[in-house]
């Protein structure tokens, strides 16, 4: 499908996001609260702040909620009465500022919710889910799309594509089907865009590292040992792959409250020590470096092998959220560096 | 800098210790664990005010704890964390040596866990200054106030257990919110389960916690979560007048009483 | 308002309060039926999280209360329990827990009429206060619809 080019000013875009609310659509984008700047529910624009690189934390809770309810059951006299998820409750949302990492992320979420089983609450919630991106005009060291086939003004995973240009105004680039409904409907708001040199306006983000080489070569970096001596400083907290918009992993209990259970599942990482425990008592993966070699080795093994996508999206959030410099982008450049001897 | 250098490229050169943790340079101009092998790589030890990671930590490490015997750089977070870790039976005196630093950042000769316990007791124990005054504005507001800040802050939590992880004194191999026979604290990030899980951990900590603000520093979402620990410090030395970590034989303050503990609400 | 029945919860020893809840009984003393008694071999074993479950899952008020000070069946746990409430009831202030809603108390075995008279005076101040609303309000925030 060709892009389409169409400008939209800032006074329209702050009437979009009006016009969408009015719809009863839930507007998602980055709000700054404290030193933190998250994705919070808006009712107009004006809430949404540009004053950042990527946000603290992913856009994957959007469709994949840090806790989420799966069904419910009841104890009554005539047994358990179960209650399926009102899959009608779910709300159509619209993410406003997802960065181009964020937007690509969404692509390994979407690869791994509908693999082997589809998940129907994760595809529910991400069909409900309006995308619009946009583009990155600063970067910082911890950045490194560029290095996995990503980049600042890239549309791949935005419906729309918003990028900052000259007067507050934005480049709009009408994606999926899904954009293009939505610019249509809201036509007076994207005007004819001239020839704009987006470019101009992007961040520059050296490439790091050559990612094809890393995916061939990492496999039988099994059992090199740098993986020891990268991950012994790693203490083993999970913020990585909490933060990461790639990561998937869940956990799922039921919880009861009296006569009322409901079944819940939450967000899990493969970096806790007990995420591979057995109930035999044996764990696979005891010690760190197990755990780290296989949290890259997902991403850049096991992800391209099974789903054909790197598992990764070079928005840096594990590395600024990790308190013991672990540094991902660090780690595969020196991973690329072994590799290549 | 120089002087904890020195010390390092001795130990590892007499084969006192096999592994020194320490301070190196990071990415970006952060600070990252150094771990001394060879002696020439003590030359990329460092310490300046950016050094303010727990690096006791390690000590509990699996990994780490079978590297051998192990020196430690060691501000006075790092000393006390030693010497809580050594009266909860977790390192033994034999297996460590600590390169502490005095509050002029001048490395110190201690030798002996007693030896580092007098220099603690010459130390100011204070929390610092910021958390201090937090703790105290929280105080000062109504309970209501307090209980909207508390549930504000912590509904961001997204239960990674981060605090959990960097806290050296977080050592159970399985901890409470693991066990599901009874499930104790909801697994999941809704704010009930939140407040669950902070209480706990602040409790567990009560009279262990060294004030290192490894948790807070570890959150993802800047939650201020050590100051519900620090207040548990501020708590056991009021009414029990204890410090953790300041002797590396101690009772641990909340398995042990005394018959006249005072307190003013047991009608 | 005055329709509101508090919902108590009482953690208590088994040898000296839930004895005098007994002696209570065969005494003939009546007490507030809102008190729901919960029987502990010795307050030692009282976690503090059993007091967050209680408000959690709809408890207005708690009695916790055991042997005197020397008087435990088990020698300390008492002590030990004495120890724990201080620190947890200085940290669940500050949380915004609502402390007066926990009510801390020795009742010996002999004490039948005094533990009528706290479980009374205890719930006629529970019930003035009203409903404690901020757990349930908590709660009921289940994110199952919640993102981000």
């Amino acid at each position: 499908m060709s892009i389409e080019k169409k400008i939209v000013s800032q006074a329209s875009f702050e009437k979009l996001v009006l016009q969408l609310k009015e719809e009863g659509k839930r507007i998602f984008a980055p709000v700054k609260k404290g030193t933190i700047i998250g994705f919070d529910e808006i009712s107009s624009l004006q809430e949404m702040t540009n004053d950042y690189i990527v946000t603290k934390q992913s856009a994957k809770s959007v469709a994949f909620p840090k806790a989420e309810k799966l069904l419910s059951f009841q104890s009554t006299k005539e047994g358990v009465m179960m209650k399926d998820k009102d899959f009608n409750a779910i709300p159509e949302v619209v993410l406003i500022g997802a960065r181009p990492c964020d937007a690509a992320g969404f692509n390994s979420l979407n690869a791994i919710f509908n693999w082997d089983t589809q998940d129907a609450l994760y595809t529910t919630r991400f069909s409900r889910t309006t995308i619009i991106g946009i583009s990155c005009s600063k970067s910082d060291a911890k950045c490194f799309c560029t290095s996995v086939n990503g980049n600042p003004g890239s549309t791949e995973g935005s419906d729309i594509l918003l990028t900052l240009i000259d007067n507050g105004n934005y480049l709009a680039e009408i994606v999926t089907e899904k954009g293009t409904a939505l610019a249509s409907k809201y036509a007076s708001l994207f005007e004819a865009a001239p020839e704009v040199d987006k470019e101009k306006y992007l961040a520059n983000v050296p490439v790091a590292f050559d990612v094809d080489a890393v995916l061939k070569g990492i496999v039988s970096s099994f059992d090199n040992p740098l993986w020891v001596e990268q991950s012994l400083r790693c203490i083993s907290c999970g913020a990585c792959a909490f933060v990461c918009p790639t990561c998937a992993c869940f956990d799922i209990q039921d919880i009861t409250i009296g006569a009322e259970h409901s079944r819940k599942r939450s967000w899990d990482s493969c970096g806790f020590s007990l995420f591979t425990i057995h109930t035999s008592g044996h764990n696979p993966r005891e010690v760190q470096s197990q755990r780290w070699r296989q949290r890259v080795m997902h991403k850049f093994a096991y992800m391209p092998d099974r789903q054909q996508i790197v598992g990764c999206v070079g928005c840096g959030r594990c590395s600024r959220a990790c308190s013991v410099d672990m540094n991902l982008k660090e780690h595969l450049i020196n991973l690329a560096e072994e590799i290549a001897k | 800098m120089e002087s904890i250098r020195k010390k390092a490229k001795e130990l590892i050169e007499s084969n006192a210790v096999q592994l020194v943790i320490g301070y190196g340079e990071g990415s970006d101009n952060a600070v990252r664990t150094l771990f001394v092998r060879k002696p020439e790589d003590a030359d990329k030890l460092i310490y300046d005010k950016r050094c303010v990671q727990n690096l006791a930590f390690y000590l509990m490490k699996h990994e780490v704890k079978h590297m051998g015997k192990i020196g430690i750089v060691a501000p006075l977070t790092v000393m006390r964390t030693v010497l809580q870790l050594a009266s909860e039976n977790q390192v033994k005196e034999a297996n460590i040596v600590v390169l502490g630093l005095g509050a002029d950042n001048s490395l110190l000769n201690l030798n002996s866990f007693k030896e580092i316990q007098e220099h603690i007791a010459t130390r100011d124990l204070l929390l610092p200054e910021k958390e201090n005054a937090r703790i105290t504005e929280i105080d000062g507001m109504s309970k209501e106030q307090r209980w909207d800040f508390w549930t504000d802050e912590l509904s961001r939590c997204i239960k990674c257990y981060a605090c959990r992880a960097a806290c050296p004194m977080c050592y159970c191999i399985r901890c409470q919110v693991e066990c599901n026979q009874p499930q104790w604290i909801t697994a999941e990030a809704t704010p009930m389960g939140n407040m669950e899980w902070h209480l706990m951990r602040a409790m567990h900590l009560a009279g262990r916690c060294v004030n290192c603000g490894e948790c807070a520093r570890a959150c993802p979402l800047d939650i201020p979560i050590n100051l519900l620990t620090y207040k548990t410090v501020l708590t056991v030395k009021d009414h029990f007048n204890v410090s953790a970590g300041t002797a590396a034989e101690m009772e641990s303050v909340l398995s042990s009483y005394k018959i006249d503990d005072k307190e003013n609400f047991i009608n | 308002m005055s329709d509101f029945e508090p919902k108590i919860v009482a953690f208590v020893c088994n040898w000296c309060t839930y004895a005098g809840a007994d002696l209570a009984g065969t005494s003939r003393i009546k007490y507030a039926p809102n008190v729901k008694m919960i029987r502990f071999p010795c307050t030692g074993r009282i976690d503090f999280m059993l007091l967050m479950k209680a408000f959690a899952h709809g408890a207005d008020g708690i009695i916790i209360s055991g042997c005197h000070p020397n008087d435990c069946h088990y020698t300390s746990g008492n002590f030990h329990a004495r120890r724990r409430w201080i620190a947890f009831r200085e940290l669940a202030d500050f949380m915004g827990v609502d402390v007066n809603r926990v009510f801390f108390s020795w009742v010996s075995a002999a004490e039948g009429a005094r533990w009528a008279e706290i479980v009374n005076k205890f719930t006629a101040d529970i019930k003035s206060q009203g409903p404690y609303t901020s757990f349930a309000d908590i709660a009921s925030i289940e994110q199952k619809d919640a993102v981000l």
